[in-house]
């Protein structure tokens, strides 16, 4: 059986893995540790602070997807959710503030910090252990040394424009020493929270607890986290001359090559984006058969700013592992 | 959406002038050194248009004209006050002046107009006149009398904010958008609609097939007085009729009392020399004979004999007919000297329209055409409605100096001026009464008018502006006619063919079209002048015999001559306007069947801007756009150089207009200036209306105006009674030209939703939509609502006035839980929370208000505090104290609530698609492409097949082009960019050319088997939310009278089961079912029947047999026992016949 996706013209075939026993009568299928461990494979093509790009080969699409959906969802991390306003004066009113405030991506070790207990009063609920306190204490005046005819109010005032990097961070008992090292900062300094004119006045303290990206997006240590199929091309009858370079045009630069004999062939199929292109030109029937691989994954993780994009992956089989056992423990299975 | 959101938050430089940046050097990547190309760029002259008129100036104009000219012109008619006691008194009224003092230049301080919206004050400029009048023996000249005060037209030329920069606009707290036309009275913004009417003074011809009847009517309009006067077949006789002549007159008879006395020259009148009309018309000489009516005298008496008058003093026959004659018939001509001749001419040209009509049924008039409308705008209702209140103040006036006078031996010599000022509270109060009911009441045409003003809609931006360019019109709503509701041809260019309400109003209100102006009225007598210096013969000097051999000439429906060359004349009167030389509004055609040169000056008639095309050549070339865009020319300039002219329907009609500059060969007269101006204002939003079914513009019409957004600059500054906003609008990726002028760029309403066109989850069916909860947590949809709650602190006669409290403390010094958004002063603290039971203003009112002075003791108060009542708790946004115009207290809160979208929050794109949210599905669980973003909705695709909005789908890649290449794309009518080139995007950035991607399930992340429609379309959030509608109760509530559950959520009353539920009830057979829900839940009673005489007692005891007896308790609907003892009353005497339901 094939493990290409068939990509044609109006339809996608051939979709759903067929690898389970009793699929069909001549294959066993079975699953195999050893099979697995043999064929399995993981290529990293980039690797930085905030993005990855790896490659998982010859694993099922439910395993894949699943890491894909934990890293959007299941692993946690820190994001301001309790802000308690002193004073605004700010054209910008509290409850959008606050949003704004939930929504930075902070920089923070999620395992410094432990689950918050909802079922305590509010006055037990926080302690150093499970919040990270940050303030914003901001006022706006007027730039005495602006010149005459300044009309940008970046010059004419001071602290018009409110970034997250103004957000302090205000340690509280033990996390003196613990955050020593690494003090809690906006992954990205630069995002704008409000803007203020002379006399406006932000006065808040916020909360930041542990959450997991199902409760909401603010917690989602991902900007996102997915993956793609590996294109495939496969030429089936040879394409020569000037249909070569028309042939190569159809495809982003780098996937087709054309050889001495000025013949396409398959340079990078990575390369592809599967715009279809070559499939609305006539002179490329049945030349030319687009597919793509159904267990070779490229994924792809943008990360927030807490964590590395492999930590997080890391963590996502981490998670994956521990629902396993738990199913596994489940009185329900046995 | 988040990244769409921060690239918002770029700065902008600050900017002046709306429409500079239109006009500037660079503009959409164009440079000055570009190519001009004058079929493209011919469209600049649009901005240029707009930036002189704006969008409202039909409005301004026309409130200007009746500040600046018509104001002198009613007072001219009015301006003697004589005094029936003391003939030597006179009072004359010299000059009248609104805002200014004739001594200093500069303006009288008003009270800004924000400043009387948050004050409930009326914004308003006092009117001065000077008077000349009579004290004793001398004469008197006095200046600047205030007589009372007029409400402005914001941005009309007596308004502060006329010609301001913004900067000033922004300290005034106004918003430079605001397109302004509206009045504020007492607090509250109102608008006076445009008001479509048939054309005054102006003959139309009708006909009715079915019962042969041919009938020419004009509706005579001056300042005095209104009549409508036809000219009618009857049997195939041609007759006069007049409300105030009994019956109806013979033609011949009505000419005769004009002085047309001789039968040869009636014919001559009214047939010429065309042998068929004069056998159609003989008949009608042989009844005036019969009556023997040969001479004018025995005419006007005929006439005057059947005239219905109620006058004092009684008048000869003779006199009455007179007196019909000049002045109720055709009341619109003035007779001077009883020469009757021009009267005589006006009626035998109605008649000769009768009698062509007859001869040839194709020539009638059509109502609807809009060349026979005119259209009444705010300033001709104000100027109405002053003249009425002005006339009314100079009675009582007079009558206030007769009783003065009267008086036989004064001390001193009587001072009118003393007097004056008592009545100008009069025209104050009818002004703002008027305008603020809509309620326009004119005693002299027996004027009964309702609605003519509404409130401001500040729904969103577009709300306000298409309530600014609505027409209403005079016909009944609820009359089933197609004719004035079906889109006419002759609306092109001129009313917007989309925007028009569904239901009842369809096709009555109108709107207009982006480039229309309407005109005001311009001096008849000057023009008249020109015509007889350009050749036309003086219609009082043609003798009878030559009338119809060459073209009539027609000033404002009324002949004013001949013309032997008709078409020279036309032209020359043409290039006299061209060269502006006369008013560019006045317009003139010939009309070939009528053999008549019709000019027009009046007001109201509809006009447009067209480029001028002669001899196969577009005057505006690319050199004048050139200038244009530097800023050298003007678009008035462009009128001033004959390059471009206003045409009104009429002489449209007389015209060959080309669409595009291809198109011109040598016939053709005129060019478009650019296509997509058929559209108004609110249509204009919408990109690629060409591709869609028309009704679905129209739906999107009704719904861009629900839409919730931004609504003007100074939005967080207002208080109004309810106001929706969005947190984070966006621009449209998808724009048109339109939304860049009319600034919907800067004030938009709605965000751009990446959105996929797949069937997901069965949650999505009947137009639902899935939402992405992710997107929501980013901050898609949400919005915000702001609610007033305005309070007056009243002050009684017994010198007690309402208090506001301070807020109750617990025995820890705590507010209690009801006053905890309390402050110490008993108004609720900016910011606080507020939760449904909470109290916001804690006002006490005083228990003796009637009491009388004297009983001085502590004065006892009663707690009446603002109690919060909603599903959701609210913050308090801004408190205001102040005082209004009568010196009371006025507090206003104002409440805001922050909402997320959530189940059942209505949707909708800008092609009339509307939905509703249907479930709300978690960012892992959706569908994503290769890049791994994941739609914000997800439409059904069976959305598409039924409603043909193809528009949507070329909105969607042009968005997605546009989001993959950095650049917003255009979506303009008939224009626009276009779907080849954006698709060449899509395939260049690796997407497929269709727009469709591969989608992999976000549930078990293998890939779909179909291609996903998927990019960016503009999603609109609108104004009906679950939150405002959500309603169930257990008890509650009950009616007084009936005992049964209260109606409607407001009264948090029951749900009801209806008639047709009733039904299924019945016929399921559910009889306990229909016994609980009709009785038991509602209205149960419990009633002493007595058995014997059928009637209901009491305690056990029956009234009428006088017994306990035979007294039986049950059970029925107390509305039943209502209506028995409603039957009672009325000696009908209903009686219970009691049984057992099972047989013992």
């Amino acid at each position: 059986m094939s493990n290409i996706v068939g990509i044609e013209y109006n339809r996608v075939t051939n979709t759903t893995s067929n690898d389970f026993p009793g699929f069909a009568k001549d294959q066993d299928a079975a699953w195999d540790v050893e099979k697995f461990k043999k064929t399995f494979d993981v290529k990293i093509s980039s690797l930085d602070e905030r993005e990855a790009n790896f490659d998982l080969i010859h694993i099922d699409t439910s395993i894949a997807n699943a890491f894909r959906r934990i890293m959007i969802s299941e692993v946690p991390s820190v994001a301001a959710e309790y802000v308690y306003f002193f004073n605004n004066t700010s054209v910008i009113q509290d409850e959008v503030l606050a949003h704004r405030i939930g929504l930075v991506p902070l920089k923070v070790d999620p395992d410094m910090l432990s689950w918050i207990d909802n079922s305590l009063p509010d006055e037990e609920k926080f302690t150093d252990e499970n919040t990270i306190v940050l303030t914003l204490n901001v006022k706006c005046t007027r730039n005495p040394d602006a010149p005459k005819d300044c009309t940008d109010p970046n010059v004419l005032y001071r602290s018009a424009n409110i970034y997250a990097r103004d957000l302090k961070f205000e340690p509280q008992g033990k996390q003196l020493e613990a955050f020593a090292k690494c003090p809690v900062v906006p992954a990205d300094p630069d995002i704008l929270l409000a803007k203020l004119r002379p006399g406006q006045e932000i006065s808040l303290r916020a909360h930041c607890i542990l959450g997991i990206g199902g409760d909401h997006a603010k917690f989602s240590p991902v900007s996102t986290a997915s993956y793609r199929l590996m294109p495939h091309i496969q030429i089936t009858k040879p394409i020569q001359g000037e249909s070569a370079d028309r042939f190569a045009n159809c495809f982003p630069a780098g996937v087709i090559g054309i050889d001495e004999k000025h013949e396409a062939y398959v340079k990078d199929p990575r390369k592809d984006t599967v715009s279809r292109e070559v499939l609305r030109h006539e002179e490329f029937n049945d030349k030319v058969k687009l597919g793509r691989v159904r267990d070779h994954f490229v994924f792809n993780v943008e990360s927030s700013g807490a964590m590395t994009p492999e930590e997080i992956f890391f963590k996502s089989v981490r998670i994956l592992k521990n629902k396993a056992e738990y199913l596994k423990n489940c009185p329900i299975s046995q | 959406m988040s990244k769409v959101e921060n690239a918002s938050s770029h700065k902008h430089p600050a900017r002046d002038s709306t429409f500079e940046d239109l006009l500037k050097p660079v503009y959409k990547g164009r440079k000055l050194t570009d190519e001009i190309n004058t079929a493209e760029d011919k469209w600049n002259l649009l901005p240029a248009f707009l930036k002189v008129k704006g969008l409202v100036k039909q409005h301004l104009d026309s409130f200007n004209y009746f500040v600046d000219v018509d104001l002198k012109k009613i007072i001219r008619a009015n301006q003697l006050i004589l005094s029936d006691v003391d003939p030597e008194f006179y009072l004359k009224y010299v000059d009248i002046r609104v805002g200014h003092r004739s001594n200093s230049s500069s303006k009288d301080y008003i009270v800004p107009p924000h400043e009387c919206r948050l004050r409930d004050m009326t914004y308003s400029a006092p009117i001065y006149v000077d008077i000349e009048y009579t004290r004793g023996r001398n004469i008197i000249m006095h200046r600047d009398v205030e007589i009372g005060r007029m409400p402005i037209m914001l941005r009309s030329n007596k308004c502060i904010l006329n010609g301001v920069s913004e900067k000033v606009m922004a300290k005034l707290n106004e918003c430079p958008l605001d397109p302004g036309g509206y009045f504020i009275v007492n607090g509250t913004e109102k608008v006076i609609l445009v008001q479509e009417q048939l054309s005054k003074n102006r003959i139309i011809v009708e006909a009715d097939e079915k019962k042969a009847i041919v009938q020419a009517s004009v509706t005579s309009s001056t300042h005095e007085r209104k009549s409508k006067t036809y000219v009618v077949t009857k049997n195939g006789k041609i007759y006069l009729k007049h409300n105030s002549i009994a019956e109806e007159v013979p033609i011949v008879i009505v000419l005769k009392a004009c002085g047309v006395v001789s039968d040869l020259e009636v014919m001559q009148l009214v047939c010429g020399n065309d042998s068929s009309y004069q056998d159609l018309f003989a008949i009608n000489f042989e009844e005036a004979a019969k009556l023997k009516i040969y001479t004018q005298q025995q005419a006007l008496e005929y006439i005057g004999a059947k005239v219905k008058t109620v006058r004092r003093q009684k008048l000869s026959i003779l006199q009455e007919g007179i007196e019909a004659i000049a002045t109720t018939v055709i009341a619109h001509l003035t007779v001077e000297a009883l020469d009757f001749r021009e009267k005589a001419l006006y009626i035998a040209v109605m008649t000769r329209r009768v009698v062509m009509a007859m001869q040839n049924p194709k020539m009638v008039d059509d109502r609807d055409y809009v060349g026979n409308k005119r259209l009444e705008l705010a300033g001709q209702l104000m100027s109405l409605l002053f003249e009425d209140l002005f006339k009314k103040f100079n009675n009582d006036f007079k009558a206030n100096i007769d009783k003065v006078l009267k008086k036989p031996n004064r001390a001193m010599e009587y001072d009118a001026l003393l007097s004056i000022n008592v009545h100008s509270n009069n025209i104050t109060s009818g002004l703002n009464r008027a305008i603020s009911t809509g309620n326009w009441s004119l005693k002299r045409f027996k004027m009964e008018r309702a609605g003519v003003t509404h409130v401001l809609s500040r729904l969103s931006y577009i709300s306000a502006l298409g309530m600014m360019t609505r027409i209403s019109s005079q016909f009944e709503k609820s009359r089933k006619v197609s004719g004035p509701r079906a889109l006419q041809p002759s609306q092109f260019g001129m009313l917007c063919t989309s925007d028009t309400p569904e239901g009842e109003a369809c096709g009555l209100v109108k709107n207009l079209a982006l480039m229309t102006h309407i005109t005001t009225d311009d001096e008849e007598e000057p023009i008249k002048k020109l015509c007889y210096l350009l050749g036309v013969e003086d219609i009082t000097l043609v003798d009878s015999n030559s009338l119809h051999l060459n073209y009539c000439v027609y000033l404002n429906g009324t002949i004013v001559g001949t013309i032997r060359f008709p078409t020279k004349f036309v032209s020359l009167f043409r290039n006299l306007r061209r060269s502006g030389k006369i008013s560019e509004f006045i317009s003139i055609y010939t009309n070939i069947h009528q053999k008549a040169v019709h000019i027009a000056t009046d007001g109201g008639r509809i006009c447009r801007p067209l480029i001028i095309v002669s001899d196969g050549k577009s005057g505006v070339t690319a050199d004048h756009l050139r200038q244009l865009l530097d800023g050298k020319l003007q678009f008035d300039d462009f009128l001033k150089l004959g390059l471009v002219e206003y045409l009104d329907v009429n002489e449209e009609n007389d015209s060959f207009i080309a669409l595009y500059e291809k198109d011109i060969d040598i016939n053709i007269t005129h060019l478009e200036i650019e296509p997509f101006t058929v559209l108004g204002a609110v249509a204009g939003l919408i990109p690629y209306p060409h591709h869609n079914q028309s009704p679905r513009n129209t739906y999107q019409c009704a719904m861009g105006k629900q839409a919730i957004g931004a609504i003007a600059y100074n939005q967080f500054k207002r208080i109004d009674t309810l106001l929706y906003l969005m947190i984070y609008p966006q621009q449209p990726m998808v724009k048109t030209k339109t939304i860049e002028l009319i600034d919907y760029d800067k004030l938009p309403a709605g965000q751009n939703a990446t959105v996929a066109v797949m069937s997901y989850s069965g949650y999505d069916i009947e137009d639902a939509l899935v939402l992405n909860k992710s997107s929501i947590d980013r901050g898609f949809g949400r919005c915000e609502t702001r609610r007033k709650t305005t309070t007056v602190l009243k002050r009684y006669p017994n010198h007690t006035q309402d208090i506001i409290g301070g807020m109750r403390v617990d025995e820890n010094g705590e507010p209690i839980w009801q006053h905890k958004p309390l402050g110490p002063d008993g108004l609720g603290e900016v910011g606080m929370k507020v939760e449904s039971g909470q109290i916001y203003i804690n006002k006490s009112v005083p228990t003796n208000a009637s009491d009388s002075v004297l009983t001085q003791t502590q004065a006892q108060y009663r707690e009446t505090p603002v109690i919060y009542r909603a599903p959701e708790p609210s913050h308090i946004d801004q408190v205001m104290m102040s005082v209004s115009e009568n010196d009371q207290a006025l507090i206003k809160v104002l409440l805001r609530q922050n909402r997320r979208p959530e189940l059942g929050d209505k949707f909708s794109s800008r092609h009339g698609q509307k939905g509703v949210c249907g479930i709300i599905v978690k960012q892992e669980d959706m569908p994503f492409n290769d890049q791994g973003v994941v739609p914000d909705i997800i439409m059904n695709p069976h959305g598409f097949p039924s409603r043909m909005t193809v528009g949507k789908m070329i909105e969607l890649i042009s968005g997605k082009a546009g989001v993959l290449n950095g650049s917003l794309e255009y979506g303009t009518c008939f224009g626009g960019s276009k779907l080849e080139e954006m698709s060449q995007i899509l395939v260049d950035k690796g997407f497929n050319y269709s727009g469709k991607d591969m989608l992999y399930s976000g549930i078990t992340g293998e890939c779909l088997q179909a291609y996903i429609f998927f990019g960016p379309i503009y999603y609109q959030k609108l104004k009906h939310m679950v939150l405002d509608k959500m309603h169930a109760r257990a008890r509650g509530p009950r009616a007084v009278l009936t005992r049964q559950p209260t109606e409607g959520r407001s009264r948090d009353g029951g749900l009801r089961l209806g008639e047709m539920e009733r039904d299924c009830v019945i016929a399921y057979g559910a009889s306990q079912l229909l016994l609980e829900r009709l009785m038991i839940s509602s209205d149960a009673f419990e009633v002493d029947v007595c058995d014997k005489c059928g009637l209901m007692g009491y305690s056990g005891w029956c009234t009428s047999c006088r017994s306990a007896e035979n007294v039986i308790k049950m059970t029925i609907p107390y509305a039943a026992k209502l209506l028995f003892q409603e039957l009672l009353s009325m000696n009908i005497a209903p009686r219970l016949k009691l049984e057992d339901v099972f047989e013992q």
